[in-house]
């Protein structure tokens, strides 16, 4: 049998994750998502309970190997499609907050 | 700094970009984005565009075994690429295709070596492991980066193909790390996988640590000519604090180009913090001893093979041929110098001592200068027909270099050739005779004040008069006055 004990994910692990992805929290957002991550983890660990002793890990399902594509080039997006979707853009660029 | 010092220790985490592939790492969008529109060059997959699937390039997977094969790399045979997880903006999908060395990561090589060459000397740098990864897109600032209001962002180098070279801490000096990176550089253009010559197209991160310090990153060293001056500040900085016995922290600082100082990033990403993940959306490529056989039989001659080749077959010291070889255009221009006149030995000496002192000091590279073969053979030509002096080619090699302009219209439109005419001499020798009666009298018992009386010749005569023509009239002038005493 392998561990069994419950996850704690405390909560400046998740102020870490948000801080990762640039999102901010609200407190109850905090205290919630403390308790779901610990639960989330929780449920995956039901995987460790599998015996994979001697089993090679699989890093793609599917059982292919050595896609390519020849090096020739094709065509690009027009430049209007392209910036379609720029919630903000200034002289062609995309324009996004700074960030250091 | 410029000594090599067993208390530093530099490694290098060298990006160069595979610049001889017509498309991206995973897209077919066109590997020529330089001086484009922002933004032209894109799809949907190097734009990250949900529902796009990338497709490696089959070259750079060629390219990339050739490098490993040069660098003396063991080569994986079954490897896979890796999401690194970081949002920001220079990656519109908010990670990276890359490789990894851990969590069962396999990169495309490892444990290889370069020798480097310095003032005679062999040194092993061993590099750890070359992997392919895609290129981030292009931010653009409005002055220093942290006082900048808002980021620009244009992805027509997203996707392009890099491949990252990573090295022990082998080198202790930042003489030595340009010199590997000019090696780096030499192996990969005569692989011809590489143009060292394009803007951004070599990059590398570095890792200093003194003794009784700890290691510090220095990003964003945007260039070759940039890494010495990088090192050198960042090593002064750290020498400054152990003697003042403030410990260095160990973190990660950016090269601020401009201000030529780091900074410090202040950053709270650690490594696990990409979350390295297996790439779902590509397959495990796998490469059979065949593949590596069939690259490895389409391999060209390489810079330590070359200048071999250059000490056997023109006879050059092994110290000349290991300067040409240091860069492939370098031994390029050489060797077609030696095709338009046979004479390698005076090609080199002109190629090593004034063009290159001249290229160095003004910070130019061969390919921005306006000399070609033609012009450089051209003028050893005219020395050799003895229509110049070397003193006076010495004085036009730097208008060919700037201007392009056929060495024997200069020496035509400024007059420079060289004055053997007996008539003009005698003339001149009268002159710097009667000018100089102390020296004259000198001469005729000193040889040194004989010199001095043929230095000021050569002085009026602006180095065009023939030295030796000019040595004998002087000397055959004294002995006709010693005749008359």
């Amino acid at each position: 049998m392998k561990q069994n004990r419950k996850t704690h994910i405390c909560r400046e692990e998740v102020e870490h994750v948000a801080w990762l992805a640039h999102i901010k929290l609200t407190e109850e957002e905090k205290n919630l998502f403390t308790e779901q991550f610990s639960r989330i983890l929780d449920y995956f660990k039901k995987i460790d309970e599998a015996d994979t002793d001697g089993v090679p890990p699989t890093y793609h399902v599917l059982d292919l190997v050595n896609i390519f594509r020849e090096d020739k080039s094709g065509k690009s997006l027009p430049k209007k499609e392209v910036l379609k979707n720029a919630p903000r853009q200034e002289d062609g660029f995309f324009k996004s907050p700074r960030i250091v | 700094m410029s000594k090599a010092d067993g208390t530093i220790k530099i490694g290098l985490e060298v990006h160069t970009q595979l610049t001889s592939l017509k498309s991206k790492l995973f897209c077919s969008c066109s590997s020529d984005y330089r001086g484009k529109e922002p933004n032209s060059v894109v799809c949907p997959v190097c734009l990250g565009l949900p529902g796009s699937l990338p497709v490696l390039n089959k070259k750079a997977v060629e390219y990339a075994v050739m490098a490993a094969l040069a660098f003396n790399c063991k080569i994986s045979k079954r490897m896979f690429f890796f999401r690194k997880n970081y949002y920001y903006p220079d990656l519109p999908k908010n990670f990276q295709i890359t490789q990894y060395d851990k969590a069962g990561g396999v990169p495309l090589a490892t444990n290889g070596y370069l020798y480097i060459g310095e003032q005679g000397k062999r040194k092993k740098i061993k590099i750890s492991r070359i992997h392919l990864e895609e290129d981030p897109g292009r931010l653009v600032h409005l002055g220093p980066i942290d006082q900048s209001p808002y980021t620009l962002v244009d992805y027509n180098r997203s996707g392009i193909a890099l491949l990252e070279t990573v090295t022990e801490p082998d080198m202790n000096s930042p003489r030595e790390a340009r010199v590997f990176l000019q090696k780096l550089r030499s192996v990969l253009e005569h692989l011809g996988i590489f143009d060292g010559s394009l803007e951004g197209a070599m990059r590398c991160d570095a890792n200093i640590s003194l003794a009784g310090g700890t290691r510090v990153e220095v990003k964003n060293i945007s260039s070759f000519k940039e890494v010495e001056r990088a090192l050198s500040f960042e090593i002064m900085r750290q020498k400054g604090l152990l003697e003042r016995g403030v410990a260095v922290k160990r973190e990660t600082r950016h090269w601020d180009a401009t201000r030529r100082i780091t900074v410090s990033l202040r950053t709270k990403e650690e490594e696990q913090d990409y979350r390295y993940f297996p790439e779902p959306d590509l397959v495990p490529i796998e490469l059979s001893e065949e593949y590596i056989n069939k690259v490895r039989s389409m391999m060209p001659e390489l810079p330590d093979d070359r200048m071999k080749r250059f000490m056997s077959s023109y006879g050059l010291p092994r110290y000349d041929a290991g300067v040409l070889v240091s860069s492939k255009a370098l031994a390029d221009f050489f060797e077609e110098c030696v095709k338009l006149y046979n004479k390698p030995k005076d090609i080199s000496n002109w190629m090593m001592s004034d063009l290159l002192r001249y290229l160095y000091e003004n910070n130019l590279e061969l390919q921005e200068s306006k000399i070609t073969p033609e012009k450089l053979v051209e003028m050893i030509r005219l020395i050799d027909e003895d229509v110049i002096s070397g003193k006076i080619a010495k004085r036009i090699l730097p208008k060919i270099i700037l201007t392009g302009k056929p060495p024997r219209k200069i020496v035509e439109e400024e007059g420079m050739m060289k004055i053997t005419d007996r008539q003009v001499l005698s003339e001149l020798i009268d002159r710097v005779f009667s000018e100089n009666p102390k020296a004259v009298k000198d001469a005729l018992v000193d040889e040194k004040a004989v010199h001095y009386l043929i230095g000021q010749l050569m002085k009026k005569t602006e180095g065009k008069a023939d030295p030796s023509l000019a040595a004998k009239m002087v000397n055959e002038k004294l002995h006709s006055i010693k005749k008359k005493t």
